[in-house]
Formats: C-alpha cells, sequence, structure tokens
C-alpha cells in the first residue's frame, strides 16, 4: 500500500507524465481508503485550473 | 509605414502596460526581461492593429501577444545559460514534516469549499499570485511554464536543462508549496 506522502507524489505526476499501469492501480486503491490524499487531488486540479486562467479577463475589472 | 493610428489605440495599449508588466514578471522572474518582452509586445500590438479589428478584448489579444514572447525569451535564455546549478534537492523532503515516519499525514487535508467560487475574484488571483512569487525562483517559473504555458515536461525540461526526474519533483514541490500557501492565505479556516 502507497503511504500518502508517495500518493501525493504520484498524484503529483500523474499531472505530467502518463501513469504506468501498476503505479495507477496502487494510486486508486489508496484514493480510495484516503480523504487527504482525495482532497490533494482536488486541490492540485484546482491550481491548474486557477493558474491557466491567471491572465482571463473574467479575472479583474469585471464590468459593475 | 502603417497607416496612422486612431489617437484612441496607443493611450488604451498604454494604460495595460502595468498590468503586462506584472504578468510577465511572474513568469521571467527578471525585471529587465519582463520589459523588454512587454515592450516587443506593446510594439507588435502598435504594428498590427489591424489584426487587432474584431477582437472581443484588447487585454486578451495583448496577453495572448506577450504569452508567446515570453515563452521565446525563456527558449532564448535557456539557450543562453544551459543547466549550471542544479540543485536536485531529492525528494521534497522539505514537506517531511507534514506525515509521519510511516508516511501518512500527520493532519490529513481538509477539501476546499466551493474553490471555483475564488476563480473570479481579483484578491484571489492576488493570493496566488504572491503564493507563486514565494516558490524558489526556477520552481515557481517551471510551474507557470507547465500549468500556465500548458508546456509538456520535456520542453520545460529541455528549457530549464534539467532531467525528466527533476522537473517532477519541481512540479511536485510547487504544487505542494502552492497548495499550503493557498490553505494558509485564502482557504483557510480559523
Amino acid at each position: 500500500m502507497l503511504s500518502c506522502k508517495e500518493t501525493t507524489r504520484l498524484l503529483s505526476q500523474g499531472e505530467d507524465r502518463k501513469l504506468a499501469f501498476g503505479e495507477w492501480l496502487a494510486l486508486r486503491a489508496h484514493l480510495a481508503i484516503c480523504d487527504g490524499c482525495r482532497n490533494v487531488k482536488a486541490q492540485f486540479a484546482f491550481l491548474r485550473l486557477a493558474t491557466k486562467g491567471l491572465s482571463r479577463d473574467d479575472n479583474e475589472e469585471k464590468p459593475a | 509605414m502603417p497607416p496612422p493610428k486612431p489617437a484612441a489605440f496607443r493611450p488604451q495599449i498604454e494604460s495595460l502596460r502595468p498590468y503586462l508588466l506584472r504578468y510577465a514578471a511572474l513568469q521571467l522572474r527578471d525585471a529587465a526581461a519582463a520589459e523588454d518582452a512587454v515592450q516587443e509586445t506593446l510594439l507588435a500590438a502598435l504594428a498590427g492593429e489591424s489584426n487587432f479589428a474584431g477582437r472581443s478584448n484588447i487585454r486578451t489579444w495583448l496577453t495572448a501577444i506577450l504569452k508567446h514572447k515570453i515563452v521565446d525569451t525563456i527558449r532564448r535564455q535557456s539557450r543562453e545559460q544551459p543547466a549550471s546549478e542544479i540543485d536536485a534537492r531529492s525528494e521534497a523532503a522539505e514537506f517531511d514534516a507534514l506525515f509521519d515516519r510511516r508516511g501518512h499525514w500527520e493532519e490529513p487535508p481538509d477539501a476546499w469549499e466551493q474553490p471555483e467560487g475564488a476563480l473570479g475574484q481579483k484578491q484571489f488571483l492576488a493570493a496566488l499570485e504572491a503564493c507563486l512569487r514565494a516558490l524558489p525562483e526556477r520552481t515557481a517559473r517551471a510551474f507557470m511554464m507547465r500549468e500556465h504555458l500548458g508546456l509538456e515536461t520535456s520542453e520545460i525540461c529541455k528549457e530549464l536543462g534539467i532531467t525528466a526526474t527533476h522537473s517532477w519533483v519541481m512540479l511536485h514541490r510547487a504544487r505542494m508549496s502552492l497548495r499550503q500557501c493557498l490553505e494558509i492565505n485564502w482557504f483557510g479556516k480559523a
């Protein structure tokens, strides 16, 4: 079973490369039982969304 | 010579200079390089005003030009100063404190409440920028290249002169730092 520490590392790498099947399975198994790591997964996805939108127009000076 | 510009166009573009500088500085980390990229962008915009006709928003258009200039600058910089100081501190050791000896959370992270609601907020964007600035320079640049500019890690590796493994460590470090920073400065519940 992966530790939470290893899980955060694989979650991050999953954003940057295709995980091997074994890694993916181990990740799935861990996420199924770990709320903390599931929350981190959602937070990494949110970071991506927020960073992508850093220059979007609706971020600032919204017309009233 | 291009035809003379209507008076409104130039001041409109100039008024966006501070925004563009802030945007470039976040990704280039070198005031001079950021100035240059913005200057080139403004010149390109003035020369290409006709291309703007009918676009939805002048800031969107300028930002798109600037984004290209930034990628160009990054590529140029990485050619000029190839991988020298690579701090391959392994496996994001600075996050050890979050975990116990067996690698389990000391305090499992809570879910953030309705994070989508933060996306449109100016203060949230400022908080995110502040968190990005708090990262080590190369870590922040790797993260911005990946998540903002949308480059593949292979490109980031080439441009920063690092190995794939090192890029994953840097990106992991960036994500862990940013989530911690935002948790404290934005999502934190007192």
